[in-house]
């Protein structure tokens, strides 16, 4: 008990810090930025659940993201619902579509699991672009609420997101040490093995890919109002799963700290790189971080920290 | 319904390398696609400065792209396949390799798109009433060579049985005295150098940019898929149906809908029958 009153308190420090660094009004690029490294952590974390925990590799981080964005934009034209309630929608109906994924993976196992998700992000977005109420191909200017609880608009989001991503961290660390990791590990290492142990594996599946896809929604749900204009490309773009791919890879998978660390590392990377160079070579330095340390450290920057620790 | 199946044929050009490469090998090189826009462009870049055709090109290349393709499988093996942990983690090495070889591109010729240029491009024949261009029927008709050229390479040559027999069983493989790893080295290289003419068909059937790759990782494995894994005429049928149906589907619902064909057979097929038509 006492621990998980110790990291109730370390979560709202986080969410405190947060708040504070959203109060000081420093450079709105901090903010901006700040954002987007935060959105990582969240769909990093949210794909490690599923990717890291459970071993099934999901391309399709895209759908689930921009299923999240554009139950919003329904919802902001339709209702103009409020915030948490976008967040929640998005949510939910990432996480159906999680649910769904896991009744696939009854039939589909490894790669070809990973392939079906690849397209299904594709015919997701091909009937985002014909269906015109969300703005279809040409995109939807979406305009945010006046008057945010405090400071501007994005400062607003930016805190709203390191809360997002404090409550994705507790999740995983929540799933990690609790039975269901274990079952989870069980069934990555040998599927078979941890049916046939009593894992109750079809359900364990269910639940990570429905706890990872309402991850995922819930961090696309504020971004119409971050970038105020969706369009499907952009929503959908590969970018999304090659990041969610990337980031416990470099910082490892078999831990909450490893997408966490990789999130912000590549994240302040790319961001960095787009500033300075150009937002092409920000994809390459992830291209090739990611093929360097899946060939060359495959458990990550955790696993190099444990290996020189435990020397 | 023509294009439909003169693209069938092109499209089989492009499936041959997944077919052979994860049909048979069961690498799942993702990274295909992106390999065949490396040919693309080597073909523009000759196009354009030495006035080269496009498909000589793409023949020309191709032992450039089996080299490439042999040094890409043994990095693969040595990190991942030698010790056994092949699967997963090099689904994600392949996946960086699309990446990188497709921001290079960007980086390298800008995100215009390219074409180039043919005497026959533009011309067409006139067959029966309907129109025949051909720059649809030369690509068609190269990807029906290559489709049977890799059938004999696999059922006549001494290699071509080799890989047949290294899907199979690996142990009797090295029994019989073939070195696994030297013959998946030659099978992943024609793959590859399969990708350098399949680009070439590409760039004449139609402009290319560098993330095109992202269109082909669908149409790919939807094909492979379906016409069974490593079934070299099940790749032909598959492709000639997804040929079909994307150009019917494009001219009844318009052609934001044809990509959609191709993922929706490839979730259907997964679902319903991995196996594919013509599985094994």
């Amino acid at each position: 008990m006492a621990r998980s009153t110790r990291t109730l308190l370390v979560g709202l420090a986080v969410v405190g810090a947060g708040i504070l660094l959203a109060a000081l009004r420093v450079n709105p690029y901090v903010y901006f930025a700040g954002y987007v490294i935060l959105q990582y952590v969240v769909i990093a974390t949210a794909w490690n659940i599923l990717g890291g925990y459970a071993g099934y590799v999901n391309f399709g981080t895209p759908a689930f993201f921009a299923l999240g964005a554009y139950t919003a934009v329904f919802l902001i034209q339709s209702t103009r619902a409020p915030l948490p309630v976008l967040i929640l929608a998005g949510g939910l109906v990432s996480g159906l579509l999680g649910l769904g994924i896991g009744y696939l993976t009854l039939r589909l196992r490894g790669v070809f699991f990973s392939i079906a998700t690849l397209a299904l992000s594709i015919v997701l977005q091909t009937m985002i672009i014909n269906w015109e109420y969300v703005g279809g191909s040409r995109g939807l200017s979406v305009i945010r609420p006046s008057g945010p609880p405090f400071g501007s608009y994005v400062t607003f989001l930016f805190a709203v997101m390191v809360l997002l991503s404090v409550v994705a961290v507790t999740v995983a660390r929540f799933i990690e040490r609790s039975w269901v990791g274990r079952g989870l590990a069980a069934l990555r290492d040998n599927e078979e093995a941890a049916e046939c142990m009593g894992v109750p594996t079809l359900r364990l599946k269910l639940f990570a890919t429905t706890v990872s896809g309402v991850l995922l929604g819930v961090a696309g749900a504020p971004f119409p109002y971050y970038v105020t204009f969706v369009e499907p490309t952009s929503a959908f773009n590969l970018d999304y799963a090659v990041n969610a791919l990337a980031m416990p890879m470099i910082g490892g998978t078999t831990s909450w700290v490893g997408p966490v660390i990789g999130a912000v590392l590549l994240g302040t990377a790319q961001q960095l790189a787009t500033v300075t160079i150009s937002s092409e070579m920000n994809l390459f330095i992830v291209g090739v971080v990611l093929v360097a340390f899946v060939v060359l450290a495959p458990e990550g920057i955790v696993g190099l920290v444990r290996r020189v620790r435990g020397r | 319904m023509v294009a439909g199946l003169l693209l069938g044929g092109f499209y089989a050009a492009v499936s041959l390398g997944v077919s052979l490469i994860f049909g048979l090998l069961d690498i799942a090189n993702i990274a295909q696609p992106a390999f065949v826009i490396l040919g693309s462009y080597a073909a523009y870049v000759m196009n354009r400065s030495f006035g080269l055709d496009a498909i000589l090109t793409g023949l020309l290349f191709t032992p450039v792209f089996y080299v490439l393709g042999a040094v890409v499988y043994r990095l693969y093996y040595e990190s991942f396949e030698r010790r056994g942990e092949e699967s997963l983690r090099g689904l994600v090495f392949f996946f960086g390799v699309l990446f990188i070889i497709e921001v290079s591109l960007s980086l390298k010729y800008g995100v215009d798109y390219r074409l180039v240029e043919a005497a026959y491009i533009g011309k067409s024949i006139d067959l029966g009433g309907v129109g025949i261009a051909f720059r649809l029927l030369v690509p068609c008709l190269v990807g029906l060579a290559m489709t049977l050229a890799l059938h004999l390479f696999l059922s006549r040559t001494f290699y071509g049985r080799a890989v047949m027999a290294v899907s199979q069983d690996r142990l009797a493989l090295r029994l019989m005295g073939a070195d696994p790893v030297r013959i998946k080295t030659i099978a992943f290289g024609v793959g590859i150098a399969a990708a350098s003419l399949a680009g070439a068909l590409l760039i004449t059937i139609a402009p290319v940019v560098p993330s095109t790759d992202r269109d082909y990782i669908g149409r790919m494995f939807a094909i492979t898929v379906l016409g069974g894994m490593g079934s070299i005429a099940g790749t032909l049928v598959a492709a000639v149906i997804l040929g079909v149906a994307e150009s019917l589907m494009s001219t009844f619902f318009g052609p934001s809908w044809s990509l959609a064909v191709s993922f929706g057979i490839l979730l259907v097929a997964l679902a319903v029958r991995p196996a594919g038509l013509l599985g094994r």
